[in-house]
């Protein structure tokens, strides 16, 4: 008994031995500045306070309540709504289509096509933004010379306060899709060939086949990709910072895009880490609504 | 501990070797002061300047960033409007024991307004390096058809003027704005409000004074000339400003100096004839009316290790001299009445009306909340020109949000007061 319990005891150190750098580097680099920030949303940290610390002043609740009282930020917080709510779905269902497609048996050079279609995944997003910035030029722009070809004339895609969160939209999605079409293919490939067997003998067609063994079986991993893609959708930053700045008339002013402008345009910290952590407990929400939702579709 | 010691090692100066200057400059500048840094070499053989290039829509975050991680250059060029902004961190080195000793640098050279965006709390802590102030560019063919051989020296006159330039087109069945007043600029709305008197902020720059009769007055002008048409109440008709003045669309607009450059580029050759600059109307009797001495100054960062080298560079830009090479090389106007002298200068008309406008300029108020101000200001223009708040709801709602963005400078007062 003694014997065994100064095993254990000898086990928990040496666990703890070997997690102690990875754990290290988390906590300096995750655990504490999060929990600086959320201090930091408590008091009014800004460009006063840089220059002398001894300014900086514990407000309460204050930076929250004023963030909810102001137009601009229910503005930005629409608009990334906007985008996730079009988005997501647009992305994991293109995702979806392709990975089927990739995946199909009479499809040929597959792998060629999984790398084409995961290229835009790993180009830089700067990079991307920019010659996408091009594309869309209303006097230049690829897209408006084929648009023209149709008898459709010039479209100021990023000027027009209408247009410019659905370019965005396009372009995260274009962007985005290859690395969830990856994880489908390797849902795709965990379903047993025999179950599709099964239900050819019992003459079902395809789309019988896609609706009852296909999504079924690909539950978990949509469950995963839906949830990974809600989560990067409502950090929408990038293609609006390098893109368009916000603009049109905020059209495209996201929640983070206005809180990296709070803190480190106008380096009101304070305010702008209370902006982080209303939008964390948005996430945070959704990421369990959709849990629960889960939960339930499968009991 | 060691990081620290092996960064003091790799930043001491070397014996013998020469003194490395770091330089940041903003957009264009940045790109055209390295014409300028052989001459400075070569008269200081033991000084190398590294010039950075920041552009314009970065150079905020990146030098507060640097500031935050002391990483901050030797010498900076910087809007006149963030001297407040870095002034507030204790960034800056004062100026003024530099320039006692210097001969290249004299104050009272320059224009006073232009020199005033630089003392906080009577401290200088830059030196002026190119001027922006904001003029009227306007087509004298399409204004003399209508009766003037010259911008009215009044609003009051600009009214009339516009008017008849309206009726004139209206008859002729042509779409006219005689004054284009863009709906996302505040410098309009701004110089405005300082011509019509009274300060823009209160209460020692912590509570905002939008409120009152004298700004009304201003944002009630600005809404006539939406209001009767003079100028388009949105951004979409007008795509290209340039063209637009061309194809007299629009005829009369507020702008800096950068703009010579490019109605001479973008305008035909034989169409140069058409356009001219004139100061600023005024509210009262006295013209020009007050404009805005905006451009950019020469800093020196406290955390700079080499404070005399970092001086020497600043007193080099900022001479009579090189302050013409870089009005020849860039545009950009001098700050020093010396300068103007020179034949490139004198010689040209389109810049005369900028040297009158100079001599009546008044300097913005000298806080760090004030481009967030001036942004908020922004959207209020749009909101009465399009008709969306009444001239009264939105000076009251302009107001109140300054005064909330002040609260700190309020809190930091009365502090001291308490002190």
């Amino acid at each position: 008994m003694n014997l065994r319990r100064r095993y254990e005891r000898k086990q928990t150190a040496a666990a703890l031995l070997f997690l102690a750098p990875a754990l290290s580097v988390l906590a300096a680099f995750f655990v504490v500045p999060v929990a600086a920030a959320f201090l930091m949303s408590f008091t009014d940290f800004d460009i006063y306070g840089l220059g002398d610390l001894s300014t900086v002043r514990f407000i309460g609740f204050r930076n929250y309540l004023r963030i909810l009282e102001t137009p601009l930020f229910w503005k930005a917080l629409s608009n990334t709504f906007y985008f996730v709510v079009i988005g997501a779905p647009l992305s994991v269902g293109v995702s979806l289509v392709v990975a089927l497609m990739v995946n199909a048996r009479m499809a040929r050079f597959k792998g060629l096509f999984r790398t084409i279609y995961f290229l835009p995944v790993v180009t830089s997003l700067v990079a991307v933004a920019i010659v996408w910035r091009y594309l869309y030029h209303p006097a230049h722009g690829l897209l408006n010379h084929a648009l023209g070809w149709l008898g459709i004339g010039p479209v100021d895609w990023l000027g027009d306060p209408n247009l410019a969160m659905p370019a965005i939209i396009f372009l995260a999605v274009w962007k985005n899709f290859g690395y969830n079409m990856l994880i489908f293919i390797a849902g795709l490939s965990n379903i047993p060939d025999d179950l599709y067997e099964a239900a050819r003998m019992d003459g079902a067609s395809g789309w019988r086949q896609f609706v009852d063994i296909t999504l079924p079986m690909l539950t978990p991993t949509t469950v995963f990709v839906v949830m990974l893609t809600l989560i990067g959708y409502f950090q929408l930053f990038a293609e609006p910072y390098v893109m368009t700045q916000g603009g049109p008339l905020n059209a495209t002013l996201s929640v983070v895009l206005m809180m990296y402008e709070q803190g480190f345009r106008w380096w009101n910290m304070g305010y702008a880490a209370a902006i982080a952590f209303i939008l964390f407990a948005i996430i945070l929400f959704f990421t369990l609504l959709q849990m629960f939702i889960q939960r339930r579709v499968e009991a | 501990m060691l990081l620290a010691l092996l960064a003091g090692l790799s930043c001491a100066p070397r014996e013998g070797g020469p003194v490395v200057l770091r330089f940041w400059g903003m957009g264009n500048e940045g790109e055209m002061v390295r014409g300028l840094i052989p001459e400075f070499e070569r008269l200081h053989p033991g000084i190398r300047v590294v010039v950075q290039q920041i552009p314009w829509t970065a150079a905020h975050e990146k030098l507060l960033t640097a500031y935050a991680g002391e990483s901050t250059p030797d010498v900076c060029q910087l809007g006149n409007t963030w001297i407040p902004e870095f002034g507030v961190l204790n960034a800056l080195e004062p100026l003024e024991p530099w320039v006692e000793r210097s001969t290249l640098v004299r104050t009272d050279d320059y224009f006073d307004g232009v020199l005033r965006t630089n003392v906080l709390d009577s401290t200088l802590f830059g030196i002026p390096w190119y001027v922006d102030t904001r003029v009227v560019f306007y087509r004298k063919d399409l204004l003399a058809e209508a009766g003037a051989d010259s911008m009215p020296a009044t609003w009051q006159g600009v009214l009339d003027l516009s008017e008849r330039m309206k009726r004139r087109a209206e008859r002729q069945g042509k779409p006219h704005f005689p004054f284009f007043l863009p709906t996302n600029e505040w410098v309009p709305a701004i110089i405005l409000g300082m011509q019509a008197g009274g300060s823009l902020l209160a209460d020692g720059s912590t509570r905002g004074n939008f409120g009152g009769p004298e700004f009304r007055r201003a944002f009630e002008l600005l809404e006539t000339f939406y209001r009767r048409g003079y100028s388009p109440p949105g951004q979409s008709l007008i795509t290209n400003m340039y063209h637009s003045f061309d194809d007299g669309l629009i005829a009369m607009y507020i702008t800096g100096p950068w703009n010579i450059g490019e109605f001479s580029r973008r305008l035909p050759k034989d169409r140069q004839g058409i356009w001219m600059t004139a100061p600023l109307p005024s509210m009262d009797s006295q013209a020009p009316g007050v404009s805005l001495p905006l451009g950019t100054s020469l800093v020196m960062f406290r955390g700079s290790r080499h404070k005399p080298e970092a001086w020497k560079l600043i007193e080099f830009l900022a001479s009579t001299e090189q302050s013409i090479n870089f009005y020849r090389m860039t545009g950009n106007l001098p700050p020093r009445r010396s300068a103007w002298t020179d034949t490139a200068l004198a010689n040209n008309v389109h810049v005369q009306a900028f040297y009158r406008q100079l001599q009546r300029v008044d300097p913005l108020p000298p806080v760090p909340e004030w481009e967030q101000i001036v942004i908020r200001l922004q959207s209020y223009v749009e909101f009465v020109a399009t008709g969306a708040l009444t001239v009264d709801a939105a000076t009251r709602a302009f107001d109140a949000e300054v005064d909330q963005m002040l609260e700190k400078r309020r809190w930091l007062a009365s502090e001291e007061r308490r002190r």
